[in-house]
């Protein structure tokens, strides 16, 4: 194997065209910058946890690379190779390697297929010559696997719980053995004491399988636990991405400490000695975001000069870069110090 | 005595499969000025408790026990009495706002509505009061926002405007059912500085109904813990956090990630919150509990005080559970 990443995101664009409403058939359509230039590396069997508000553009980022919503700027590369320029059959394998995980695990399975369909769907699709034998195998196995009972492989979702129609959605991202699972939001409709085994299923079968996992979800706590690696999102850009630890422990960017300050922890003791000063004000509309750094707003450290340009992200340490001038300058000549 | 007492409360539902028993003896206390968090999955309860308590279950549900309204018995109260107090002295603000504001009323008509029906004031004096409190919850510019429509505010505005009309007839006791739960971290951490802020200057007592531990540890002084219908550990935020005396309060507190801490492997519980329509003869923990003997099979443990200020319900004592 060469040093080329799994994955490859390269300024990485996604705009909807949104009508306004009661407009003229005539009136031209309003551009949203849903992702604005977003570029992040993944290698095999890395996580990657992508956090950020309703509205960040999180999920959409995840469309993107699994091409269920064409971009509309900048290159996704997988293994080398752009996702836009791929032949017939890289794509087709690419669809199987790359495979996702939602939110809503009821929702995201069909009410009138039985479980051992609904897992075995991926594999009849791309191999239809798999024996139905192989295929019941498999199905098997792979229940077994995400800790559901075999015998169960004939009932419907609806008669399943919420975590176990996670492990069925989880079943079906792996029979096609992927090389990267997205996995968009997979814990937020859980239980707590559900949403921990889910986390532990999934960060042993990517230990386990060698697997590649995006995992994107609002919680800050939850991805500081299972990712290698985190990027922060806000209204479509990145803000900062650094590695787990060094994110929670010592983060530049004013959006990632208002939000590591933000999340509550569950002690007392610790909860009510920590400082918490509240960001002011709510998300800005993705329609008509602020001009140069989208953050500065709400900001508690915005300068005049962040209404010009937008910010580039900066490197602050290898591995750790973020989209904040002022700070990062603060950061700088303290380590000069 | 105490603002709100409730006392072996049993909630139970008529549905075409069967009786559900949503609670079953819940017992707790809240005095003037207090903070109650009420924790739990979903179907432990804790909403039912509080809605059972004021008076506002569904058609089918049969509550019973005793609910005392500053020492006056308020359960099964007919529809106008409830209302009474409901409506100046209890108040309630919910998970999503947009379901418990009227889209086809401007914010201003919603608000001053509660103060001409129930205090009888001019419209004029309540547009006044209505401002005023819009501005207690921190929304800009409210002279001018107040005409607007709630789909025009964002959803942390939207509680906002749920907390200040809640707060209208100055109640004693709000009750938060998940008021955070539907908003983004930043702007839930707007809301709980909001809601303590609002405690300390109205003297406002709190019940915070809700499943995150994180908010709990924050803002309330005294947390009761259900599960299945049942409390199972009722006491001090500090105590119970810091020695939990049943299995399910030290599991659940376990199995949150958190932000201080680096761990490799999440300690979980196993299985799945109970399903209430089989409904259970003893402890509805005993399936999942690391500690369970066979008593809690056979019998339900019942809620014993084990110091001043605490209660739980397990048949293990409590040195055997930490």
């Amino acid at each position: 194997m060469s040093d080329t990443p799994l994955l490859k995101v390269e300024d990485l664009r996604v705009t909807f065209a949104i009508r306004p409403r009661n407009a003229w058939p005539w009136t031209p359509s309003k551009d949203l910058h849903a992702v604005g230039g977003v570029s992040f590396e993944l290698e095999k069997g890395e996580t990657l946890g992508i956090v950020g508000e309703s509205g960040s553009g999180k999920s959409t980022v995840a469309r993107a690379i699994i091409n269920t919503i064409p971009s509309s700027g900048g290159r996704v590369m997988w293994k080398g190779e752009d996702l836009l320029q791929m032949s017939k059959e890289n794509r087709r394998q690419h669809r199987q390697a790359a495979q996702m995980v939602f939110q809503d695990p009821l929702a995201a399975l069909n009410p009138r297929m039985k479980v051992g369909e609904i897992i075995a769907e991926p594999l009849i699709t791309h191999a239809p010559d798999t024996s139905k034998a192989e295929v019941r195998r498999r199905v098997g196995e792979l229940m077994e696997r995400v800790g559901l009972l075999p015998n169960q492989v004939n009932r419907y979702p609806h008669e399943f719980s919420g975590g176990q129609c996670q492990r069925i959605g989880i079943a079906r991202a792996l029979i096609l053995n992927p090389e990267l699972v997205i996995c968009d939001e997979p814990v937020s409709a859980l239980d707590v004491s559900v949403q921990a085994q889910v986390i532990n299923l999934l960060s042993e079968l990517q230990r386990d399988l060698g697997l590649s996992l995006i995992f994107i979800a609002h919680d800050l706590s939850v991805v500081k636990h299972i990712s290698d690696r985190i990027l922060v999102m806000y209204l479509g850009n990145v803000m900062e991405m650094a590695d787990a630890d060094t994110l929670i422990d010592n983060p530049v960017h004013p959006y990632t400490r208002s939000l590591v300050q933000a999340v509550p922890i569950p002690d007392p003791v610790v909860e009510l000695a920590r400082k918490h000063p509240v960001l002011e004000g709510d998300l800005p509309s993705p329609l008509s975001p602020p001009s140069g750094c989208v953050f500065r707003t709400r900001c508690p450290v915005a300068q005049p000069s962040c209404a010009q340009g937008r910010p580039i992200m900066q490197q602050i340490a290898p591995g750790h870069t973020s989209a904040c001038p002022i700070t990062a300058q603060e950061r700088i000549a303290e380590a000069l110090r | 005595m105490a603002l709100f007492e409730v006392n072996d409360l049993n909630v139970k539902f008529q549905t075409n499969d069967g009786t559900v028993s949503a609670v079953n003896g819940v017992t707790f206390k809240v005095n003037e000025g207090d903070t109650l968090a009420i924790v739990g999955e979903s179907g432990s309860g804790k909403s039912q408790t509080a809605f059972a308590a004021i008076g506002l279950l569904a058609r089918n549900g049969r509550a019973s026990g005793s609910v005392k309204w500053d020492g006056q018995e308020i359960l099964n109260l007919p529809e106008a009495k409830l209302n009474k107090i409901r409506s100046s002295e209890i108040a309630m603000i919910f998970q999503d706002p947009m379901t418990s504001l009227n889209p086809f009323m401007r914010v201003s008509e919603q608000m001053e509505e509660v103060l001409t029906l129930h205090r009888g004031m001019s419209r004029r004096a309540a547009r006044t009061e209505c401002v005023r409190m819009l501005d207690a919850v921190r929304i800009p510019d409210a002279n001018a926002r107040i005409t607007m429509y709630p789909h025009e505010f964002s959803g942390g505005m939207r509680q906002r405007i749920m907390i200040a009309m809640s707060l209208l007839c100055r109640p004693r006791l709000l009750i938060a059912d998940e008021p955070t739960t539907a908003l983004d971290v930043t702007v839930q951490a707007q809301i709980m500085d909001l809601l303590r802020d609002i405690k300390d200057e109205f003297n406002t007592a709190l019940i915070l109904i809700t499943h995150d531990l994180g908010i709990v540890a924050g803002s309330c002084e005294r947390t009761m813990v259900m599960y299945g219908g049942r409390i199972m550990e009722r006491g001090t935020t500090a105590e119970i956090f810091a020695t939990p005396t049943h299995p399910y309060t030290l599991g659940l507190l376990e199995a949150v990630p958190r932000l201080d801490r680096k761990e490799d492997v999440l300690p979980t519980i196993p299985g799945e919150p109970p399903d209430m329509m089989k409904g259970f003869v003893g402890c509805p923990f005993e399936p999942r509990c690391p500690l369970a003997i066979d008593l809690c099979k056979a019998e339900a443990p019942a809620l014993e005080w084990f110091s001043d200020s605490r209660v739980r319900a397990c048949h293990r004592k409590p040195e055997d559970v930490a």
